[in-house]
């Protein structure tokens, strides 16, 4: 029988939203799906994947070597349990961009990357040169499927699934050439950028990484996330997972507000999904404002306290 | 140690794309044509590895038509030693390019393979990790800083949630993210020289490969585009109408 199997994305503590994003990608496809979750210390993050709508069963694999998320490690322990399913499932995060095409390599077929629309179990819409272009693609029907889920794509799948959990036993043996070290996380505690419902933006225009302050004030204030264009980032106004863009994150947030940011393409394709685009920049020629649903042609730093006063 | 790195040959990130209207492809008729920045950063750091005395030589490989050998020449004048050309007239999926680069591996023997970390016309991101998998090597992907100590590598990668560092074995595929290095300009005498540097064709099948593209692509269209929107006239007007919408 057809099946799919989505990996769950997690930071040990909570699962990532990406998770019920895919299985909206699974529901469309139209087979019962299951969820894997594969770290070190994962009950609470195996419930939560439980909680979601319509998974059938949660297998919880359990090791310390699949504590830290090290592709190879992982790709070994799925590709041990793949057999029975049609169809693997990862989000187009930096996590399932770095495991999903090992896994597809191990099981001899190429992947799907970010579905953005299914059209039928095995013909799917992908975007490529950066958005510009959108193909559809059907995957052989003899073999797995390996895709990744563009995560902006989906909405999260309800909660209100009681699946059962499934400890499984680690198979593979744990690889010896691949160290975690560490990670250094730049983001504070606003909501995370490719879930959040709101996000303010800066650009180069911010000029410093104090000046930053007023993208963050802003964003606080009505509960949004906080994103940049490449230019700030390189900049080093701000850390590098605030990015929004091509080679950042892409984003689809009910309401995107950019401060100074001109609108390169490779920016516009982090956001052209959200739901009402808002420009502020001094320049009125800026590209931005050829997409953005709101334009002011102003300057930010006068334009974001007032905004504050009447929003307080 | 010799460090093996991937061109592709693409569409110049500035040019505006246009899908034909037959949706059979893009238009790619008279459209200027580069090495995906992503690779070309993947050279420059090779060139600085060598240049720092860790490596001894770095070969640029790319796989496609003779007009690849543009991008190869390119990369010869800004440092590479020597150039393969793996020839096809088919454009390869992934899994079809890494077992390319399996083959490469086992003849040149690298201590690293480096690639962008993905192509900027099909926006794959896959062929590095796929060529770790068949190798059953390390990967370290969306490298944005990269240290080598003895037979390790360490690499700072650009993830989600920030920077994340992880140690990897030699040999190791590495593939790489936009704030690594800046890649240097070539200059005319270089050009020059570049066509003097060897440049190896072989043929896909002599490598024992066959292009098995297994997904179909079967039409290409415009992705919708959005509508021009209103201006406002100060911040006022801004929050009135982000009150009246609902989004705040």
């Amino acid at each position: 029988m057809s099946k799919t199997l989505i990996i769950a994305e997690h930071d040990a503590h909570e699962l990532n939203p990406s998770t019920a994003k895919c299985a909206s990608c699974a529901a469309a496809i139209g087979q019962d799906y299951d969820v894997v979750v594969l770290g070190s210390g994962i009950d609470n993050i195996a419930g939560q994947a439980a909680a979601i709508d319509g998974v059938g069963t949660v297998h919880a694999i359990d090791a310390e070597h699949l504590a830290s998320p090290l592709a190879a490690n992982h790709a070994a322990e799925v590709c041990a349990m793949a057999e029975g399913y049609s169809h693997i499932l990862g989000p187009s995060t930096t996590f399932g961009k770095d495991l999903m095409p090992r896994i597809a390599a191990l099981l001899g077929v190429n992947q799907v990357s970010d579905i953005a629309a299914v059209t039928g179990p095995h013909d799917f819409k992908r975007p490529i040169y950066a958005g510009n272009a959108i193909v559809d693609v059907q995957p052989p029907q003899e073999v797995a499927v390996v895709a990744t889920v563009r995560v902006a794509s989906w909405p999260s799948a309800a909660d209100g699934g009681d699946a059962a959990i499934e400890a499984r036993a680690a198979n593979a043996t744990p690889c010896g050439h691949t160290r975690y070290v560490s990670l250094q996380s730049g983001g504070g505690e606003r909501p995370d950028l490719q879930s959040a419902n709101r996000v303010i933006s800066g650009g180069r225009a911010l000029a410093s990484e104090e000046n930053f302050e007023l993208i963050y004030k802003l964003a606080d204030l009505i509960g949004a996330g906080a994103g940049a264009s490449r230019a700030a980032v390189d900049a080093g106004y701000v850390p590098n997972d605030l990015q929004v863009g091509q080679t950042g994150k892409i984003i689809a947030p009910d309401l995107y507000v950019a401060f100074g940011i001109s609108g390169a393409i490779q920016h516009i394709t982090g956001i052209k999904d959200a739901g009402t685009i808002v420009a502020v920049n001094k320049d009125a020629d800026a590209p931005i404002f050829e997409i953005a649903d709101i334009g002011l042609v102003g300057d930010l730093f006068t334009v974001i306290p007032e905004m504050m006063q009447l929003l307080e | 140690m010799r460090i093996l790195v991937g061109i592709k040959r693409v569409v110049d990130y500035n040019v505006r794309i246009r899908v034909k209207p037959d949706g059979s492809g893009v238009d790619t008729d008279g459209v200027k044509m580069s090495i995906n920045p992503f690779d070309e950063i993947g050279l420059e750091e090779a060139l600085r590895i060598r240049e720092a005395g860790r490596a001894e030589e770095v070969v640029v490989v790319s796989v496609g038509g003779d007009e690849c050998q543009q991008q190869l020449r390119t990369g010869l004048a800004m440092g590479a030693d020597r150039a393969i050309q793996v020839s096809t007239a088919d454009s390869l999926q992934p899994l079809s390019l890494a077992r390319v680069f399996l083959k490469l591996v086992e003849k040149e023997q690298p201590g690293l393979v480096i690639l962008g970390k993905q192509a900027i016309d099909g926006d794959n991101s896959q062929t590095g990790q796929m060529l770790a998998a068949l190798w059953d090597r390390p990967q370290a992907t969306f490298a944005s800083g990269l240290d080598l100590t003895g037979d390790t590598a360490t690499v700072i990668r650009e993830v989600d949630a920030g920077l994340e560092t992880i140690e990897v074995d030699l040999p190791a595929v590495i593939t790489v993210d936009l704030r690594l290095n800046e890649p240097r300009f070539v200059k005319l005498p270089d050009i020059m020289k570049a066509k003097r540097k060897p440049l190896d064709v072989i043929a896909l099948d002599e490598l024992g490969v066959s292009a098995e593209n297994d997904i179909q692509v079967t039409q290409h269209t415009s992705p919708p585009q959005r509508e021009k929107g209103i201006l406002v006239e100060d911040a006022a007007q801004l929050v009135t109408e982000l009150k009246n919408r609902g989004l705040v």
